[in-house]
């Protein structure tokens, strides 16, 4: 679940982190309102992607009729897929420096990783590259979180290179302290697996502003964050909002399937990521081309099979599909309920091609039987079938 | 020999009563799997199919000194059982559950550390020693004994190879599923270890796939303990484009990282064979076994 810079900021402010006052406006009319009321601002289109200042989605204006000019062409502008659907109108500040601050998961430590630039302003990613020296990370303890001394390594560390900050030293560390404290509490408290301020603006008095705001919450722990979920789903302004994204991935979504769509007219369905990866790169193999990834999942009833076949086959590009199941925790026989369920009841005629082994497989290979459905031996010999199946259909 | 659990092994169950807790035990149990114990809060004093059942882990290591724990608890409680079962002096936890959020896995992964003893998981498939004894959702029937060590990512996948080297003939020493999640307990290097020490495993299968660098990590580890026996690595997902989240928490390519290609690439320069297909590996398994044995 990605927030929008507007949630991102009400939650760091919440959490006591400085950010400019600002206005969400849906209507250039609210900018322009937005605009009397705080005087110079930036007008910012909220959407959940990065560049959008390169795209053109960040105009300052001084008055409220440029407010409402400006807000006016922001909210008509689609980013990357994602329309726009209101903006932040937000004070500008005075700005001395531009610096990075961030928590974000480290796979290789297997840990959550804080990590301050004092060049900030650009993508993380990128100063990792052109300049890895300017960068501090922090690992910190999972149980105890950061330390003040930890965090005063951390920024010296991460000002060692920024010599243009040297006399600012102490004052700018004993803030960042502060902040970096609040920041990973917010991180841990929402399940972060992002939480992200680029730029973190030093003003003229030492302060230290979030003028962005990046906050990407764990979807493995929504339900500890359902407040979050409502919110982004009544706004529509979050990922779900966004216009660009395939409309099939969308509806499995609400179906509660882990479906990727692809470009090819073979639908693929398996149990496991891994498994089911592999049942894309066989078909692949054998000269054709998926339409999907859909992984069922462990331990899935035959209702969720029947809805996993259904949802392949809403994809009208489909031509057959190749249903790769190894049961552990799922159960050959309730896969094979699935399967004959969907096809009766959605009068399947396309050709189903089922490889089938594992917990319960004689059951299930049995139900299939019977109900005049093959399956195949090996998921090679599947994938050589349903190519040549789909193929015959379309000479 | 074997690693990790063995005939010796005594299992607990955290979850023993729920769908899916019930259903494996008795499977494990079938499978010849010594389970001495369940645990299911507030359902202490009371048994599963003859098998008493606990309301602590704590109680039922202290009544039937259960070495080896098997989770299948949902998600919201399996940190927690994790954490309770390392307290208790499980010496291996295994962690079935999957969608487990990450931070919560972050703390229990750090709390079985500190606590000694190892986890194994979560979103994992578990372990099994053929012959001897299985904790987790690996199939039965599939498993025969045999010199190969089987380690992966994938579940399912591990299934296949295990079924695939057992219809050529090629039995497990033991066969271990890591999971699939960006934070896991026992990582490739881990297992390759306990393999590297075990006389009877002579050739290993790595199953890995797209995303992170544990693949890259365990082609180092191959590299600068020259691990010496032969092994066969085969990665899923090579057809996946990036950016998208392959259904596994952790199979996603991001920027430069978690190409199929990079995993290959770092797995052949440690000296692995590279397995396109489940029939690739069953056939390099078989050649390096027989190179290796002449």
């Amino acid at each position: 679940m990605k927030l929008l810079e507007y949630q991102a900021k009400h939650r760091f402010a919440a959490a006591g982190i400085s950010v400019p006052p600002g206005r969400l406006a849906r209507t250039p009319e609210e900018a322009a309102a937005a605009a009397r009321e705080l005087g110079r601002v930036a007008v910012k289109a909220q959407v959940p992607i990065g560049g959008r200042g390169k795209a053109g989605g960040i105009a300052v204006v001084d008055t409220p009729e440029e407010a409402q000019r400006e807000a006016a062409r922001i909210l008509a502008m689609d980013i990357r897929g994602y329309p726009v659907r209101s903006v932040w109108c937000e004070t500008g500040l005075s700005i001395d420096a531009e610096l990075y601050l961030g928590i974000t998961l480290d796979r290789d430590r297997r840990r959550l990783v804080i990590i301050f630039s004092a060049a900030g302003g650009m993508e993380i990613e990128q100063v990792a590259v052109e300049a890895p020296e300017r960068i501090a990370k922090l690992w910190p303890d999972p149980f105890a979180g950061p330390q003040p001394y930890e965090i005063r390594q951390l920024a010296f560390a991460g000002l060692a290179h920024a010599s243009e900050l040297r006399d600012r030293g102490p004052k700018l560390v004993s803030t960042l302290v502060g902040l970096t404290t609040r920041l990973y509490a917010v991180a841990t408290s929402l399940d972060a697996l992002t939480c992200e301020i680029n730029p973190l603006v030093l003003t003229p008095d030492g302060m230290l502003v979030a003028a962005d705001g990046k906050l990407e919450i764990d979807e493995n722990a929504e339900y500890r964050h359902r407040d979050i979920a409502e919110e982004l789903a009544r706004d529509e302004t979050g990922e779900d909002g966004r216009s660009g994204e395939d409309p099939f991935e969308v509806e499995a979504r609400k179906r509660g399937l882990t479906y990727v769509h692809l470009d090819g007219d073979i639908g693929c369905i398996g149990n496991g990521a891994g498994l089911t990866m592999n049942t894309l790169d066989l078909v692949k193999q054998h000269g054709g081309e998926p339409a999907n990834f859909l992984d069922i999942g462990g331990g899935a009833n035959a209702e969720r099979v029947r809805d996993a076949l259904e949802m392949v086959l809403l994809d009208p590009k489909v031509r057959g599909v190749f249903i790769n199941i190894f049961g552990g925790i799922t159960r050959g026989d309730e896969v094979a309920r699935g399967i004959i369920a969907a096809r009766d009841q959605l009068h399947i005629t396309k050709p189903l091609v089922v490889r089938m082994t594992g917990t319960m497989e004689e059951e299930g290979r049995r139900l299939l039987e019977a109900a005049g459905i093959v399956p195949a031996k090996t998921a090679t010999e599947a994938a050589a079938t349903i190519v040549a199946l789909t193929r015959e259909g379309s000479s | 020999m074997s690693v990790l659990i063995d005939s010796n092994s005594r299992v607990l169950i955290q979850g023993i009563t729920g769908r899916e807790g019930s259903f494996h035990t008795g499977q494990m149990r079938a499978f010849g799997t010594n389970i001495v114990a369940g645990v299911s809060p507030g359902k202490g004093g009371t048994d599963q199919d003859g098998v008493p059942i606990y309301d602590t882990v704590a109680d039922a290591v202290a009544a039937t000194g259960a070495d080896v724990s098997g989770i299948f608890v949902p998600p919201a409680f399996a940190a927690d059982a994790i954490m309770e079962s390392a307290a208790a002096g499980i010496e291996l936890t295994v962690c079935i559950t999957e969608l487990i959020p990450v931070h919560d896995m972050i703390r229990a992964r750090e709390f079985v550390i500190r606590s000694g003893h190892q986890l194994l998981g979560a979103n994992c498939p578990g372990i099994v020693t053929p012959d001897q004894c299985k904790v987790g959702i690996i199939p039965n029937h599939i498993n025969t004994p045999g010199p190969v060590g089987i380690v992966g990512r994938s579940g399912t996948l591990t299934y296949e190879v295990i079924q695939g080297l057992g219809q050529a003939g090629m039995g497990q020493t033991t066969s271990v599923g890591i999971g699939g999640d960006p934070v896991m307990g026992l990582s490739f290097p881990d297992v390759l270890r306990r393999f590297a020490d075990d006389p009877e495993t002579r050739a290993v299968v790595l199953i890995g796939e797209i995303g992170g660098s544990d693949e890259e990590n365990a082609a180092t580890w191959i590299r600068d303990t020259g691990f010496d026996k032969p092994v066969v690595a085969f990665i899923s997902g090579r057809t996946a484009p990036p950016g998208k989240r392959m259904g596994h928490a952790g199979a996603i390519i991001s920027g430069n990282t978690g190409s199929a290609q990079s995993k290959i690439d770092a797995l052949l320069a440690a000296g692995a064979e590279i397995a396109d297909t489940i029939e690739d590996v069953v056939r390099l398994t078989a050649v390096s076994l027989g190179k290796h044995s002449g």
